[in-house]
């Protein structure tokens, strides 16, 4: 058995080059406008400014007190807007799903987080200036009939918080989008086998439910962090490229060298792509285990 | 059913949660609406839309962001589906490789992907160690610019674009079909065109409205390539103006809703999330 086993794909395989003929344009797109222009970038990481080879942009990365504070800050506006949304993306796609709201909020619900989820750059940040700005609708509502000053209480919509309220506004849909199909996956004989075993409703989330959940919860997470984490037009858009994050440094660097050394903007453009792939490895590891149990 | 029994059943938590994401949704586009609508001091009116409309620059742009999205869509149909097919038909093995590449794009964001397209497209591309330039540099004419922006957007919506097609492919029998096709002698040109895209069309305006719902306001590429689209002229008016933005981002937002709405009506429930922010 084991030697027709071992033969089988000597047989089985002569490399049909004609076949991979009939895929090479896609390839050739691939390799003119997604690895060459990486590759680009890869390569002048490593270049000094007279264009020899050299570790120092990356030594430079982790020294350069700006840079680090930008990664910095949208390490953190991601982590929040990736937890925050999550947790909020969950609730909310519980709600309907198995929390037992009429059906048709659950399709005009899906529908909106639809919208939100591609309602983003610049549009959002000019809905956000009207919403909550200095003269924005909620903020005055707050000012004038509870008399609580936003400002006056450290709030800004140009800063930290302000720009996370705002990619919450497509950070929880995307999850809803996310959670729904698995909340859905849950078997409704695991909830009776549950139930007829004396399980209360507490135990069964915890001991049934969530576990199956979780590594799509945690994967969605990693999904929402990297889309915040890459975002750039909607801060840009707001405090038009005040607000120091990552990816308003490389535009900054790209317009003009701002850094001084055009290798070290590639050695920040690098380290944004390596975080990414990074999370993106983490969401479908995640995602195997996921399909275990849903779908 | 008794009223302390239905008190009971009533699902608290799930109305507070979808109330207040409602809110979320609600406030920020009633508020934008509402600040579209005062330009005239005391009163609500629609100047600040006709204003925002009169300005021959927001048609300019405008067009120009729908042509690119048509041009990225066509030539997305023309690049995925053969390909799709292929691999569904003849090189499975090819699978793997093709379907990391098109997640690619969510490792690298809009403002890598443009980095490096500007470097290596703003200079002249030449055989190495020879004189010989095999490509001018795409960034100094204005349809080499169109170009470029045409296959980075490409590169934004291939994701989606494949999935849909993907997912479409999946649900008809594309070999049985092929071989019916075969069978009453038609050419693979006859076999993609006449029965491959007429059977996925529903996949396909899928993918087609996600990748116009993220062209048509994309900012990024554009602005530094240089393109007078849409997004940057959306941008540059909320620099000097204060109502038109308003108006033109609730325009923006209907927009996104009619395209992600079509979504829902031909493909059931499930809505996809894309990535122009």
């Amino acid at each position: 058995m084991a030697q027709t086993s071992l033969s089988l794909p000597a047989v089985k395989a002569p490399p049909n080059i004609k076949n991979w003929l009939g895929v090479s344009p896609f390839f050739l797109f691939a390799i003119l406008f997604i690895a060459l222009p990486s590759v680009y970038l890869v390569q002048g990481s490593f270049l000094d400014p007279e264009g020899l080879f050299t570790f120092k942009n990356y030594i430079d990365l982790f020294s350069t007190p700006t840079i680090i504070n930008a990664y910095k800050l949208s390490l953190q506006i991601s982590v929040v807007t990736a937890i925050g949304g999550g947790i909020f993306g969950f609730l909310l796609a519980y709600a309907i799903t198995v929390g037992g709201l009429p059906r048709q909020l659950r399709s005009a619900l899906i529908t909106f987080s639809g919208v939100a989820s591609n309602f983003a750059g610049v549009p959002l940040a000019f809905a956000f200036i009207a919403t909550l700005g200095r003269r924005g609708f909620v903020t005055l509502l707050l000012e004038e009939r509870f008399n609580i000053d936003l400002y006056a209480g450290g709030f800004d919509l140009y800063s930290f918080a302000g720009l996370s309220a705002i990619y919450m506004f497509f950070q929880f849909p995307l999850m809803v989008l996310i959670m729904v199909p698995a909340l859905d996956g849950l078997k409704r004989e695991w909830r009776e086998a549950a139930e007829n075993l004396g399980a209360t409703r507490l135990q069964y989330w915890t001991r049934i439910a969530m576990p199956v959940l979780f590594p799509s919860i945690l994967g969605s997470m990693i999904l929402l962090f990297g889309n915040a984490f890459g975002a750039y037009a909607t801060a840009y858009a707001l405090t038009g490229g005040s607000l120091p994050i990552v990816t308003i440094q490389i535009g900054a660097q790209i317009r003009g060298d701002v850094l001084h050394n055009p290798g070290l903007g590639y050695a920040m453009a690098m380290g944004m792509v390596v975080i990414m792939a990074i999370s993106l490895a983490g969401y479908s590891w995640l995602q195997g285990k996921t399909e275990r149990w849903l779908r | 059913m008794n009223f302390l029994t239905r008190i009971r059943k009533f699902p608290f938590w799930s109305w507070v949660w979808f109330i207040f994401g409602a809110l979320y949704f609600l406030v920020p586009l009633y508020a934008t609406l509402r600040h579209s609508l005062r330009m005239e001091r005391d009163v609500i009116g629609f100047k600040a839309y006709v204003r925002a409309f009169e300005d021959s620059n927001f048609w300019e742009t405008f067009l120009l962001s729908n042509m690119l999205a048509v041009a990225t869509i066509v030539a997305s149909v023309i690049l995925i589906v053969p390909t799709a097919y292929w691999i569904r038909l003849r090189v499975p093995e090819a699978r793997r490789i093709t379907e990391f590449i098109t997640l690619l794009p969510f490792v690298i964001p809009a403002i890598i992907l443009v980095f490096g397209l500007i470097r290596i497209y703003s200079s002249p591309i030449g055989i190495p160690f020879t004189n010989i330039d095999l490509l001018q540099p795409l960034t100094t004419s204005k349809l080499g610019t169109y170009a470029l922006i045409t296959a980075g957007y490409m590169v934004l919506a291939m994701p989606y674009m494949y999935r849909s097609v993907d997912t479409g492919m999946r649900t008809v029998d594309i070999r049985t079909l092929t071989e019916a096709a075969q069978s009453l002698g038609a050419g693979w040109f006859t076999i993609v065109t006449q029965v491959i895209l007429p059977n996925i069309r529903s996949a396909l305006l899928s993918g087609a409205l996600l990748t116009f719902a993220i062209v048509v306001g994309e900012v990024t590429l554009a602005s530094f390539l240089g393109v007078d689209a849409f997004g940057p002229y959306l941008f540059l008016i909320g620099q000097h103006r204060a109502y038109e933005p308003a108006a033109l981002s609730f325009v923006t937002f209907l927009l996104t809703w009619a395209a992600l709405g079509v979504i829902q009506l031909v493909t059931g429930e499930q809505g996809q999330g894309a990535g122009a922010h």
